[in-house]
């Protein structure tokens, strides 16, 4: 009976990969072809029962197995159903257990984990307590996983297009040009470039994004009814992930498959589920479809969930920083700053990375700088701390010249430029308690000791809102936004004028996070230290900053006071930046993409030009024959708003 | 609500139990714990360790004394008064075992002290100092390691003969190389950290930076690495020996025991002449191994096992 | 990837110029040279001087390493000091034992435990895994002697077959008549190298095995044996590859011991006896030859490191 139905399903599945299901890329191109493929994928579907349930947990517990023996329970009892076409979203912060359960579809347990009773039913087949032997024919082929980082799940030795097909051909559904073609015919809707190469590459050989989407591939090869996304653009830069979520979107749907999709990020989950399961500490909190949970929540912890989205970056959020500690000169200023790593034969930097950068910072004032990964940002950061010495350009401390190399710098302009890093983890030494950590520059920059020092110290704590206790602890018996205030300060134990940040915020959950940034404000207002805030995140800029430089490849694409930047006119790419930044509203997506000239694409690797407008490659304004061939001019807008562009600045929508 | 308001709202806290904030990456943890394999590993080290030190004063007789003056066989049964019977010069093999721990424990331990001051102090110095000198230093130190560490010790035998203080100098040079290597990839790895980094922002001098954020880190992986270094030295110092290039005569350590009696076992007279000693360092070496393992295993000093 | 391996190769060559400056300098901080000791105590300093003339031993010893390295790459090791008899006649009449006894080694020991090891990397946790990492965790420490002790207790005391020492000639042998030959230390250098085999490729599989890729190969549904063979193996094998060089460069000292313990003429007697003698141009050559084979060995397993990297074979 079983065997029976099996056989039937396969057949229909065999039937289905004849057909092409074509891209949306291929649609606008080609209506027919489109339309005909169209009619397919809906007669495909109809066979499917779009009613039936593909994945039930039933009562659902996991316990994480503690060293000594104990149990800790993960997963409290979770109930849930995804039916056929449909996305149901799991959302909750880190830890909450989201990972845990959407591995369950598979019958799959992390190391350290075990199920502790209840079901997990798919295709009505409990997978709990099968044997790995058992549950590997519906692994694959039944349900496929999509994990967070695609740079580590592909297996660095074997051809893509081999991982690809290799599920289908060994269930046995596919032969192995049968699964070729479906693979190919992915690669197109995914919007691949090159698809039929791309597949005879190495995973290495290929971008971050792109391989995220060649997972997906690898997930819809074997046209599962069931497929398992965890936080598959996370990692991603905001424009790279809005390419990546309408592929997904647009497969998903055509494919008539059902997923679940793993996040923490309500703006991206309103884009593609339609129920939502919201998750706190490994109980369901409220569920529902995506409308009633985004517009009207219920519960408060959905509610918290939905005011933790971050407004959107427009002008008029900032936080009207005051004036009382402007001087003539600003604190910090970098003059035509030329920068890079490594050293050639003619004095020259190996890779240059940074052109042509002008930044002055006022004091008590704040300057966001933002862009895509790589961009140079952190570069900039080493800059002013006197870790990399430009190859040109000055640097200025209160209107004086500042030494380029940190080695040649006093000690009193040291203590008054400090770095907060990223990685907390790392920045912290792991075999000193906190008290040396924030002890040891009280003492080396102002003197103190014994019990002015300790004092100090636990005015430092008490400044970034730590208990004094803390004092004793060694930093691994910290949480992560812990470590991150401790990181802070240290710097400010300091007394620093410039508190330099280098993405703080980026490696937190977003609560934790808009702690840190109250934080930050709070100290600023108190104290008037200004800050150089790199981020990424433009959200997080516009509602901090004073002044936003948005770098593209190494070159200041555009910069100004941020509601100016972030009001018309714009530079085309932190339009493109702007727009890509996610609205927790459903139909948000489609209506971007219709507005926007979606050719931006993807950073590929973003590369600092010597002539021509680097963004020339993506930019949909680019004028062909005058921005590949020469430097765009710098046009002012109002008082200090500058757009390096060749378009008029009416043209940019002034 | 006012986008400002908006903002303000989202640090509102959500009480539920703990937030996940609060719960630190791992719990306070204390010192390292042995399992039984390493208790049992440490008991047989702090057994052979105690005979080092008073084998000569607890042992029945002098190390060439003949137990029964007046029979002349050699390799005699274990019986009353030889309670491991007699060697080939029919000396009381016990009495031999428990002088001998002491040389073979106290060259290798020696030599593996000495092995650790030159090494570190220059792997770490390479690691902090400008390329340039890094790799003159690590250049001149792979040219060493690419050579068998047998062969170094053959050559410098044969060129100022063999003595005790040559043996643990000749010991600590050639492993210095190894341990060169670890403590410089130790010293690398730390110096990129961003904590080192902040150091150096904050204008702190090299000595600073080395004795309080570079060696706190690099202590615990090196003390695990000191075991597994002791073990080679032994079985180096005991294969010289071994070879009769080692310990010479008249004094004797397991090494050159197991030599002088391999007659014994060709002859096929009596096996304990030779196993006697041969399990000697064997356990002694096991016995390290099973606590380093149950050490790295335990703690974060598996850096050693990678190189 | 072509470069990497010249630069690699281009070290190589420089390391061996650095041993042979090693060698052939630690073999003149002797006291006495070598003129005095082949004509004894008693010789006449007239004599000496003019011994030394001949020997070259006057001119500066720059050109005497000149000369040494130029004749030891024409294949011209000189003379032994001990017995006046050309060193590549004494290597000529010595060296089948200890090649035979390597080459048997690596080819009966090296798929033996490359096996245990990969299977116990398959069932890790298992009765049989942690059999295999007990014995091979206290075989790994213990002294090439004392294995060989056990080996001789058990074969020869309890048995009572073969003999606790290597006799006769292997001429005119067949391929098992060798290795019944040489069993005994055959089979001591198997289990010195396979412990440390055994040991190292159980860990480069497992550590292939927790990477997320082989997570998620399992949740495709990938069969076990797919698994290991095509996703883990092909990641692995360049860390086995250079562990197997690795290993076999350190047989060159369980050699040298095993061939004192079983009382037969090789390579690594010689070198010895070289030692006691203080025949130091037999060092020098010998030396060169057992190092050149450890730097190539080296060589190999680096190389194999590289090859195996898809990263580099295949470059953006
Ligand atoms: N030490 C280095 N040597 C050579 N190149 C480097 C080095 N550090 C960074 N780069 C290169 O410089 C460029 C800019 O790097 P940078 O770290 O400043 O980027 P970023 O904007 O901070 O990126 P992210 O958002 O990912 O942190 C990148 O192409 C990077 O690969
Ligand atoms: S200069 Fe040209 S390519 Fe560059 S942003 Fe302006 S319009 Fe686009
Ligand atoms: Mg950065």
């Amino acid at each position: 009976m079983a065997a029976a139905k099996k056989s039937a399903k396969k057949t229909a599945k065999k039937a289905t990969a004849k057909k092409a299901v074509a891209s949306k890329a291929a649609k606008k191109n080609t209506a027919t072809k489109a339309k005909a493929s169209a009619a397919k994928t809906s007669a495909t579907k109809s066979k499917r029962n779009m009613d039936d349930v593909v994945f039930e947990a039933r009562d659902l517990r996991i316990h994480a197995i503690r060293d000594d023996g104990s149990e800790l329970p993960i997963v409290k009892g979770v109930d849930f159903k995804v039916r056929r076409g449909e996305v149901v979203a799991l959302i909750g912060e880190s830890g909450s257990g989201k990972t845990t359960i959407s591995l369950s579809a598979l019958g799959y347990c992390k190391p350290g984990l075990q199920f502790a009773g209840g079901e997990a039913l798919l295709m009505g087949e409990n997978v709990i307590g099968k044997t790995t032997e058992e549950l590997r024919e519906s692994r694959g082929e039944k349900v496929a996983y999509l994990a967070q980082s695609a740079a580590a799940t592909f297996n660095p030795s074997i051809l893509i297009n081999e991982q690809v097909t290799e599920a289908p051909v060994l269930h046995g559904t596919k032969t192995q040009e049968e699964a070729d073609a479906k693979a190919l015919q992915l690669y197109k809707a995914l919007e691949l470039p090159d698809p039929e190469n791309i597949g005879s590459r190495y995973p290495h050989q290929v971008s971050g994004g792109q391989l995220q989407r060649l997972m997906a591939a690898m997930a819809l090869c074997g046209e599962p009814d069931l497929l398992v996304l965890d936080e598959p653009t996370t990692a991603l830069d905001v424009t790279t992930q809005i390419e990546v979520l309408k592929a997904f979107k647009g497969v998903i749907k055509e494919e008539g498959a059902a997923a679940i999709y793993v996040t923490h990020d309500l703006a991206v989950v309103a884009q593609i589920a339609d129920h939502i399961v919201v998750l706190y500490n490994g109980e369901i909190k409220e569920a529902g479809p995506v409308d009633t949970i985004i517009n009207s929540p219920q519960h408060p912890y959905t509610k918290r969930l939905m005011a933790a989205i971050k407004p959107l970056p427009e002008a008029g959020q900032g936080d009207g920083s005051s004036d009382d500690y402007l001087k003539d000169a600003p604190v910090l200023e970098v003059k035509d700053i030329d920068a890079g790593y490594g050293k050639s034969s003619d004095g020259k930097p190996k890779v240059m990375v940074l052109k042509d950068v002008n930044v002055a910072i006022e004091r008590g004032k704040t300057v966001g700088i933002i862009g895509e990964s790589g961009c140079g940002k952190s570069t900039l950061a080493r800059v002013f701390a006197g870790l990399l010495p430009p190859s040109e350009g000055e640097i200025m401390l209160d209107g004086q010249g500042l030494a380029p190399d940190l080695k040649d710098r006093s000690r009193e302009e040291l203590k008054k430029i400090q770095f907060v890093y990223q990685m907390a983890d790392t920045a912290l030494n792991p075999r000193q308690q906190i008290k040396d950590i924030l002890g040891r520059p009280v003492e080396f920059y102002s003197g103190l000791s014994g019990k002015q020092r300790r004092d100090r110290v636990n005015e430092l704590l008490e400044m970034v809102e730590l208990p004094l206790a803390f004092a004793d602890r060694y930093p691994h018996e910290l949480s992560g936004g812990q470590k991150q205030r401790v990181n802070l300060a240290r710097a400010l134990a300091a007394d620093p004028e410039v508190v330099l940040c280098d993405e703080v915020t980026s490696a937190l959950d977003t609560i934790v996070g808009a702690n840190v940034i109250e934080l930050l404000k709070g100290l600023r207002k108190k104290t008037g230290v200004s800050y150089v805030f790199i981020s990424h995140d433009l959200s997080t800029v516009a509602s901090f900053a004073d002044e936003i430089v948005v770098l593209y490849a190494g070159r200041v694409a555009e910069q100004g006071p941020t509601d100016q930047v972030l009001s018309p006119p714009y530079h085309p790419y932190t339009r493109l930046l702007v727009s890509s930044v996610p609205e927790a509203r459903v139909g948000w997506l489609e209506d971007t993409m219709a507005r926007q000239e979606s050719t931006a694409g993807i950073a590929g690797q973003v590369q600092l030009t010597e002539v021509g407008c680097p963004f020339f490659e993506r930019c949909p304004l680019a004028i062909k024959g005058t921005c590949d061939t020469t430097n765009p001019p710098q046009r002012v807008d109002k008082n200090k708003h500058v757009i390096e562009c060749h378009r008029e600045l009416s043209e940019l929508g002034g | 609500m006012t986008k400002k308001q908006e903002i303000e709202h989202y640090v509102a806290p959500y009480d539920e139990g703990v937030s996940f904030d609060e719960l630190p990456d791992s719990e306070p943890t204390g010192r390292f714990r042995l399992s039984w394999s390493g208790w049992l590993g440490a008991s047989i080290v702090a057994f052979w360790v105690f005979i080092a030190i008073f084998g000569p004063a607890l042992a029945p007789l002098g190390e060439n004394d003949l137990p029964f003056p007046d029979d002349y066989s050699e390799f005699q049964s274990p019986r009353e008064g030889a309670w491991l019977g007699t060697d080939v010069s029919d000396r009381d093999i016990l009495s031999r075992l428990m002088y001998g721990a002491g040389r073979t424990i106290g060259i290798a331990f020696a030599a593996t002290v000495l092995a650790y001051f030159i090494g570190v102090i220059l792997g770490i110095g390479a690691a902090i100092s400008s390329p340039r000198v890094d790799m003159v230093v690590s250049r001149i130190n792979d040219a060493f390691l690419s050579l068998p560490t047998i062969m170094l010790g053959l050559v410098v035998v044969a060129a100022v003969g063999s003595s005790i203080p040559v043996l643990i100098v000749t010991a600590g040079v050639i492993y210095a190389t190894v341990v060169f290597r670890l403590a410089r990839a130790l010293g690398q790895e730390i110096m990129v950290m961003d904590f080192v980094e902040a150091a150096k922002v904050r204008g702190e001098g090299r000595w600073w930076i080395i004795t309080r954020e570079i060696w706190p880190n690099a202590a615990m992986p090196l003390l695990t690495d000191f075991g597994l270094r002791l073990i080679y030295v032994i079985l180096f110092i005991s294969s010289l020996s071994f070879l009769g290039l080692g310990v010479q005569p008249p004094q004797s350590d397991w090494g050159s025991m197991v030599r002088e009696n391999l007659g014994a076992l060709s002859y096929g007279q009596s096996v304990i002449p030779v196993l006697a000693p041969a399990l000697a360092i064997a356990t002694l070496t096991v016995a390290i191994n099973l606590v380093v393992d149950d050490i790295s295993a335990h703690s974060g000093g598996k850096l050693s096992k990678r190189l | 990837m072509t470069q990497l391996i010249l630069k690699r190769l281009g070290i190589g060559l420089v390391t061996v110029l650095a041993v042979s400056l090693i060698i052939f300098f630690g073999t003149k901080i002797l006291p006495g040279d070598a003129a005095q000791i082949r004509l004894g105590q008693s010789a006449t300093p007239e004599n000496v001087a003019a011994f030394r003339a001949r020997l070259g031993l006057d001119q500066p010893y720059i050109v005497q390493y000149l000369a040494w390295l130029k004749n030891f790459i024409q294949g011209d090791l000189g003379t032994s000091l001990a017995s006046d008899v050309p060193i590549s006649s004494l290597i000529a009449d010595r060296y089948h034992n200890t090649v035979i006894v390597s080459l048997l080694t690596a080819a009966i020991g090296v798929p033996i435990s490359l096996g245990l090891g990969i299977l116990a990397a398959m069932y890790p946790g298992t009765v049989y895994d942690r059999f295999l990492t007990l014995i091979s965790v206290s075989l790994v420490a213990a002294p090439e002697f004392f294995t060989a002790t056990l080996l001789v207790i058990f074969f020869v005391f309890v048995l009572d077959i073969g003999n606790a020492i290597v006799v006769g000639s292997t001429e005119g042998k067949g391929l098992f008549e060798l290795i019944d030959h040489f069993a005994l230390p055959i089979t001591t250098l198997c289990f010195v190298i396979a412990s440390q085999l055994i040991r190292m490729s159980r860990a480069a599989v497992l550590n292939v095995m927790s990477s997320p890729y082989i997570e998620m190969a399992i949740l495709k549904g990938v069969s076990r044996r797919r698994i290991i063979f095509r996703h883990a193996l092909l990641n692995a094998i360049g860390p086995i590859v250079n562990v197997v060089a690795l290993n076999l460069a350190y047989l060159v000292t369980g050699v040298i011991v095993v061939e004192v313990y079983f009382g037969y003429n090789g390579l690594a007697t010689l070198i010895v006896q070289g030692v006691q003698t203080r025949d130091y141009v037999l060092i020098q050559g010998l030396g060169m030859i057992f190092c050149l084979t450890y730097v190539i060995l080296m060589l190999i397993a680096d190389i194999a490191a590289y090859a195996s990297n898809a990263r580099l074979r295949h470059p953006k």
